[in-house]
């Protein structure tokens, strides 16, 4: 598909997701309380936005991975977070 | 529109997902074992569920004119407990000979641990020593560029496993390449808030080739969307697939992985 086609199908949708993402941010930096592991690993995979190829989708779930290769001796638990805590 | 829906648990669903998916052109049904949203408190609980997926189901599906498939084996959230699987794994050879099973799945890895890998490796000596196929859930979110690779090693350090035989489901873009270039079929699941959305698997049967990759829904007792396969092909249609590429991918892959055993029936 050329490039314009593209942006008639997708662009109003990811405008207002755009925009969703920008009040989100917005909402939690105004919230009191501590800071949370999940919002600095966001704000770090939002960095993956700014490279100029086309593997952005790679390395922003690449950036919220767990990065190490050895299994855990016990599962905490069954859910995940969806951000790497360290 | 005709596609197969590989992957739905149809245990959690109303006989109005049935009607719905049967009405957008659903031509059979596969239903890995999963999870219940609890843990199972013993062997007997498997041994319902092992024949509610090979007898009760497939006569629900049947009143809708779906025919409906299964795979068997202990989910990787109840794999910690290695006892418990080892009783489960043992009595799944009594069900193997049974019509609907295509072979073992949804097996792999949840969070990673040791006892997960043990129970993994233990459900593909059953499936080699069966001559099964393979179909394996990858981890959720943050666990899941490490799962992949974990379960990747464990398939390719059984040299009875041929990778051809296996799929690998929930794929994204940070693991579609490592799966493909182990030979293996690759799945990806069209979740609403996790996993893939319609547009992305789209890109990536565009940038990776649709030649061993399927979608399925996965819909279960959670947040999920029995009709996303056939809202995938029309957001293929608005992508300029043709109508011929579109059949191909959601109705000729699940055929062709599946025809892989014999006990696979092909709709048409
Ligand atoms: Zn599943």
């Amino acid at each position: 598909m050329k490039r314009t086609d593209l942006l008639d199908l997708y662009f109003m949708e990811n405008r207002a997701k755009l925009i969703d993402l920008a009040a989100f941010m917005d909402r939690v930096d105004r919230a009191e309380g501590d800071a949370d592991f999940r919002y600095a690993a966001f704000k770090e995979a939002l960095k993956e936005l700014g490279r100029g190829d086309s593997e952005r989708a790679k390395h922003v779930l690449l950036s919220l991975s767990d990065p190490t290769t050895e299994p855990i001796p016990a599962a905490p638990g069954k859910g995940a977070i969806g951000a790497w805590k360290t | 529109m005709r596609y197969i829906e590989p992957h739905g648990h149809m245990v959690s669903r109303t006989t109005d997902d049935y009607r719905d998916m049967v009405t957008a052109g659903c031509a059979c049904v596969c239903e890995p074992a999963f999870w219940a949203g609890y843990d199972r408190s013993s062997v007997h609980g498997f041994y319902d569920y092992f024949c509610q997926l090979t007898d009760y189901e497939p006569k629900r599906a049947a009143k809708f004119g779906l025919p409906h498939y299964c795979w068997l084996c202990i989910n990787p959230k109840e794999s910690e407990d290695v006892g418990l699987a080892k009783d489960v794994i043992g009595i799944i050879p009594q069900f193997l000979d049974r019509p609907n099973v295509l072979g073992i799945g949804e097996i792999g890895l949840n969070k990673n641990s040791r006892n997960e890998m043990q129970v993994l490796e233990m459900h593909v000596d059953l499936a080699a020593n069966h001559n099964q196929l393979i179909l394996v859930h990858t981890p959720h979110l943050e666990d899941k560029l490490k799962g992949t690779r974990l379960i990747l090693d464990v398939l390719k350090s059984d040299s009875r496993i041929q990778p051809e035989r296996v799929i690998i489901d929930h794929v994204e873009e940070h693991t579609a390449q490592l799966v493909l270039d182990r030979g293996h079929w690759a799945g990806m699941t069209l979740y609403p808030e996790s996993k893939c959305t319609g547009a992305r698997a789209i890109d990536i049967f565009e940038r990776f080739g649709s030649e061993r990759l399927w979608m399925n829904s996965a819909c279960d007792w959670g947040v999920s969307v029995p009709l996303a396969v056939p809202h995938a092909a029309l957001e293929m249609r608005k992508r300029q697939w043709t109508a011929e590429k579109i059949d191909s991918v959601i109705y000729g892959n699940p055929i062709r992985f599946m025809s892989q055993t014999p006990k696979f029936k092909s709709p048409a």
